[in-house]
């Protein structure tokens, strides 16, 4: 009884939120692309959780130093030469590749990998994006100034160039295409949050909680980026597909991660010339990038057309 | 300064600089308020009354120096509130509170109603929880709204209960004095009298001192008991609210209950359209003002700014028209 | 009737279908315009005044909304049966509209006069050249439009803003909305709109964000163009000051129908609709005393599920059964003034008290 009590106090506190969460998945329902995109991410995320009860074969993990003396962990798979190149069977749902090592397997757990880089990337980013964008929107002036002309930059920086300098400078690793990447993504949030603070901070709302007594950094936590930030959040849901891309595009050219790695796109790239005589070595872990890129992409758009107040009932 | 004087203003002035890029500040300035001096009593409804771009919304805020202002000074309850630092006027800030115009910008539309009406008492009294609870349902109760609407969000209500919710956040701290910036100006006819008659109520329960700020004279005329006219960053003229309006002496007074249309067909007069428009705050006409669209106008008026005088029992004019000295 | 109407609405119902439920906004609206007078339609927000005046232009967009049932006719023609391309020779033409905020309602990126010449071309020859001859996207293509035409229309375009008293009108039809200020922008949308002599010129809220000094010069100029050119106004506004000041006749709407119509002093004066006495109590005035101001209990009702019967029973006090089974209908209770009240011979009698003051 007492469950139920506090279930409908929780309930009560909490009306309005949840009838406005229930309309806008009415709108998302309505679009078949958006619910689309939408499973197709769940379904990612849920490969990546349930890795090891799906995959036949399991990675090992193992602490290296390097030449330097750093110490890093890297995957490694078992290696079976008798099973090497074999076509898709039901032992091999999508075939081994050149070292025997089941596909089905690499790319369920590469789901890990991709969904680790594009989250930590997007995250950090963006909450070094909008601490920046944040204060430079909020306080004007100089501050402003100085940080946008920061911004910019980092701006100029080509990202592609800044992974392969700091890959051959540290050594390729996942870790350290994260890290360059981190430092060309931040900018663009930096930027649309300063823009909305721009327009957000002449609310009313915001006089208010001065006159109230509010300190300048809980008028701008509180009430300046909470309402700043819905075109981020679009822009964060695209880019977690672009993070994607790029990360395998960096591990294809062989900047990203340490051969062995489970990462689909070093198995694209190792697949390479192997392409015509073992098509399937390519495929699947070109399909996955592309269902999982495909899924952000979609579920980005419907964000984005939900939350637009002007489609609003 | 009379004892029952709550806020005492005097010369005030509040000019915004015109930026012209990084490094350079041309001398241009917006001089929205511009030496002006007012007196307001304990316990009354002081009333503001201009066009927009007159100056009398920055007036309202620099008065409880929600902005700075640029010189001048401003005593409230004895303080000088243009001398306190950042903390002591921290401390002050509970008894002068403002209510806003525009309901729905005025309520950040992420926060519920508790939040809202919770958030002056938790940053300067600290409360939480259960007393938090207990005082932003009292507050709830005296606006007109109950618990219903406690985790409610803005857009869920109408214009009139947002300003309940606006005017309920401004008591939350027991203010003595608090600026209704055009408070029902947004709202309409029928709430506009619920709002009022609240604020009446309100001001009797609790004691309060309002400065009242607006466009609309009907409203003055209900509900304040002196007034100023302002034009163009300056006081023109200040009364008690029924004499003026059985006697303007500023022209502009006289032209701005002329031009306002009265809800009242058996009244229907000419309506006399003033010539020209609101002067510009950054290039101010010489001398007076309002010289430019005034049709008593004489030579002096372009070239001294009149100074405002007590003509006749706390009526004061800013007018050369007044001036003996000069005729 | 009488006299004939220029515009005549009946039992106009346009509804919105959305995701919440069906919003009735017009339920049961009639009204009469007659030729060369000021009709001021009041209400307060959500009453349908707006929704009123584009159901006429036909400008309801079509989903969520639709014209359910009803007639509007004007000059003798029932709106409602024309087609599109129909309307669009009426709009601009015989019935424009004016709107509240003329920054929006001007577009940013053509200069004033070009948007007049917009206008006129669209409706009227010049040259011997018409619109129709034109594919619809060579609208403002000079170099298809010839000289000689441009030049023509422009000049019209000059005297349109001559008449609404802007001086130097040369020059600002070379100018581009944000050059002006608010008084100038609206006076230049009523140019555009009276371009092409309608018989009826809609106007919605168009002083509401001006200046109050502003506002009189506007409402003198609507006033005085109207003597000039015998156009019909119907001005929509919740200001009352300005309807008591401008109308000759004011229809009240509430919830999305009609509950009073007639000539303006009586609906000010002695009301006799329970909503619209309570609308004027409401109201400070200048010329009365008042120790407080009189309140309509409750609140607009939603029009998805509006009350049953007639929709202000909720909040009146002379309500009886009777008022919550049905609708009442608007009824010419004495020569030109109507009343939708089940009650009104009670209300009529019942006395108000006002402490009259000079001024």
């Amino acid at each position: 009884m007492i469950k139920l009590r506090i279930l409908e106090e929780f309930t009560k506190k909490h009306e309005s939120k949840i009838k406005d969460i229930k309309h806008m998945l009415y709108l998302f329902r309505r679009s078949f692309l958006s619910m689309m995109g939408l499973i197709l991410v769940l379904f990612v995320i849920l490969v990546a959780i349930f890795a090891p009860f799906l995959a036949s074969q399991h990675p090992s993990f193992v602490e290296v130093t390097s030449e330097r003396g750093t110490k890093r962990v890297e995957e490694r798979w078992s290696i079976n030469f008798e099973e090497k190149l074999l076509p898709p069977s039901p032992k091999h749902l999508f075939g081994t590749d050149d070292y025997g090592r089941d596909i089905f397997s690499m790319v369920v757990y590469g789901a890990r990998t991709s969904l680790k880089i594009c989250l930590l990337v997007v995250v950090i980013s963006t909450i070094i994006g909008v601490i920046l964008g944040g204060i430079a929107g909020y306080f004007g002036g100089k501050i402003d100034e100085v940080i946008m002309r920061i911004t910019d930059i980092f701006l100029s920086i080509p990202g592609l160039i800044l992974a392969l300098a700091v890959a051959s400078a540290l050594g390729r690793s996942i870790e350290h295409v994260m890290e360059a990447l981190i430092f060309v993504w931040w900018p663009p949030y930096a930027r649309i949050i300063r823009g909305q603070i721009l327009s957000v901070r002449e609310n009313q709302y915001v006089e208010a909680a001065r006159s109230i007594g509010a300190s300048s950094w809980r008028v701008l936590f509180k009430h300046v980026i909470p309402n700043s930030f819905s075109p981020l959040l679009v822009q964060i849901t695209l880019d977690l597909g672009a993070v994607l891309l790029v990360a395998a595009g960096l591990s294809f050219i062989g900047v990203g991660a340490t051969p062995g790695t489970a990462e689909w796109g070093l198995m694209i790239s190792s697949g390479r010339m192997h392409m015509f005589h073992a098509w399937w070595y390519v495929t699947f872990p070109g399909l996955a990038i592309f269902i999982t890129v495909l899924g952000f992409n979609l579920l980005g758009d419907g964000i984005r057309d939900v939350t637009d107040p002007r489609l609003r009932r | 300064m009379k004892k029952d004087t709550i806020l005492k203003i005097e010369k005030l002035r509040k000019y915004f600089p015109i930026k012209k890029g990084l490094f350079t500040f041309s001398k241009d300035y917006v001089k929205a308020v511009d030496d002006v001096n007012i007196h307001i009593r304990h316990g009354e409804t002081f009333g503001l009354v201009g066009e927009s771009g007159c100056g009398k919304t920055t007036l309202g805020r620099v008065a409880i120096q929600l902005i700075p202002a640029t010189s001048g000074t401003i005593y409230f309850m004895g303080e000088n509130l243009t001398e306190l630092n950042k903390s002591e006027l921290r401390r002050i800030r509970p008894h002068m509170q403002i209510v806003f115009q525009d309901p729905s910008s005025s309520l950040n539309p992420r926060m519920t109603v508790k939040q809202i009406v919770g958030e002056p008492l938790l940053i300067n009294k600290k409360l939480r929880g259960e007393a938090l609870n207990k005082k932003v349902l009292e507050l709830l109760y005296t606006v007109g709204l109950n618990e219903q609407h406690l985790y409610r969000y803005p857009h869920e209500f109408s214009g009139g209960q947002k300003q309940r919710i606006g005017i309920a956040r401004a008591l939350a701290l027991n203010p003595d004095f608090i600026v209704l910036d055009e408070p029902t100006s947004a709202l309409d006819v029928s709430v506009q009298a619920q709002i009022l008659n609240l604020l009446k109520d309100l001001q009797n329960k609790f004691g309060l001192t309002y400065l009242f700020i607006t466009h609309d004279l009907s409203v003055i005329h209900y509900i304040s008991n002196r007034v100023a006219i302002m034009y163009a960053g300056k006081i023109v003229e200040v009364s008690k609210t029924k004499e003026l309006f059985e006697k303007q002496m500023h022209p502009y007074t006289e032209a701005l209950l002329l031009a306002i249309p009265i809800p009242d067909p058996k009244v229907k007069k000419k309506l006399k359209p003033l010539k020209g428009e609101v002067p510009s705050l950054i290039n101010p006409p010489s001398g007076c003002r309002f010289h430019p669209r005034c049709t008593k106008r004489m030579p002096i008026c372009s070239k001294l700014e009149p100074e405002l005088r007590e003509i006749e029992d706390q009526h004061f004019v800013a007018c050369h028209l007044y001036n003996r000295e000069i005729r | 009737m009488g006299r004939d109407t220029l515009l005549s609405i009946r039992n106009l119902k346009t509804y919105f279908f959305t995701y919440e439920g069906v919003v009735k906004a017009l339920e049961n609206v009639n009204l009469d315009i007659y030729p060369g007078e000021t009709f001021g339609l009041i209400g307060e927000t959500g009453c349908g005044k707006s929704v009123t005046a584009l159901s006429v232009m036909r400008l309801i967009p079509e989903p969520p909304g639709k014209i359910v049932e009803g007639e509007i006719w004007f000059k003798g023609e029932n709106l409602l049966k024309k087609s599109e391309e129909e309307m669009q020779k009426i709009r601009g033409n015989e019935i424009s509209m004016i709107f509240q905020e003329p920054m929006t309602a001007l577009n940013p990126v053509y200069t004033v006069g070009d948007q007049i010449i917009e206008v006129l071309l669209l409706h009227k020859k010049f040259s011997g050249f018409s619109m129709e001859n034109l594919p619809k996207y060579n609208l403002l293509r000079r170099r298809k439009i010839k000289k000689e035409v441009y030049k023509e229309a422009f000049k019209e375009a000059v005297e349109a803003l001559r008449m609404v008293q802007i001086s130097d009108p040369e020059k600002v039809a070379k100018q581009y909305p944000h050059e002006l200020s608010g008084g100038m922008r609206q006076r230049a949308m009523i140019a555009m709109m009276l371009a092409c002599d309608p018989s009826l010129l809609i106007a919605d809220e168009p002083t509401t964000a001006l200046d109050v000094t502003v506002q009189a010069q506007i409402l003198e100029l609507m006033k005085d163009l109207q003597k000039r050119k015998g156009t019909a106004i119907w001005l929509i506004t919740h200001n009352l000051g300005v309807v008591a000041e401008m109308c000759d006749r004011v229809g009240v709407m509430y919830a999305g129908y009609i509950v009073e119509m007639g000539a303006t002093e009586k609906i000010f004066d002695n009301p006799d609709h329970p909503y619209t006495r309570g609308l004027m109590g409401a109201i400070p005035k200048i010329t009365e005393e008042k120790e407080r101001l009189e309140i309509i209990p409750g609140t607009v009702p939603n029009l998805i599920y509006p009350p049953p019967g007639c929709r202000f029973h909720p909040r009146c006090k002379y309500a009886i059964d009777k008022c919550k089974e049905s609708p009442p209908p608007l009824v010419e209770v004495e020569k030109d003034h109507f009343v939708a009240c089940h009650r009104y011979e009670e209300v009529k009698h019942s006395v108000i008290v006002k402490k009259e003051r000079k001024i």
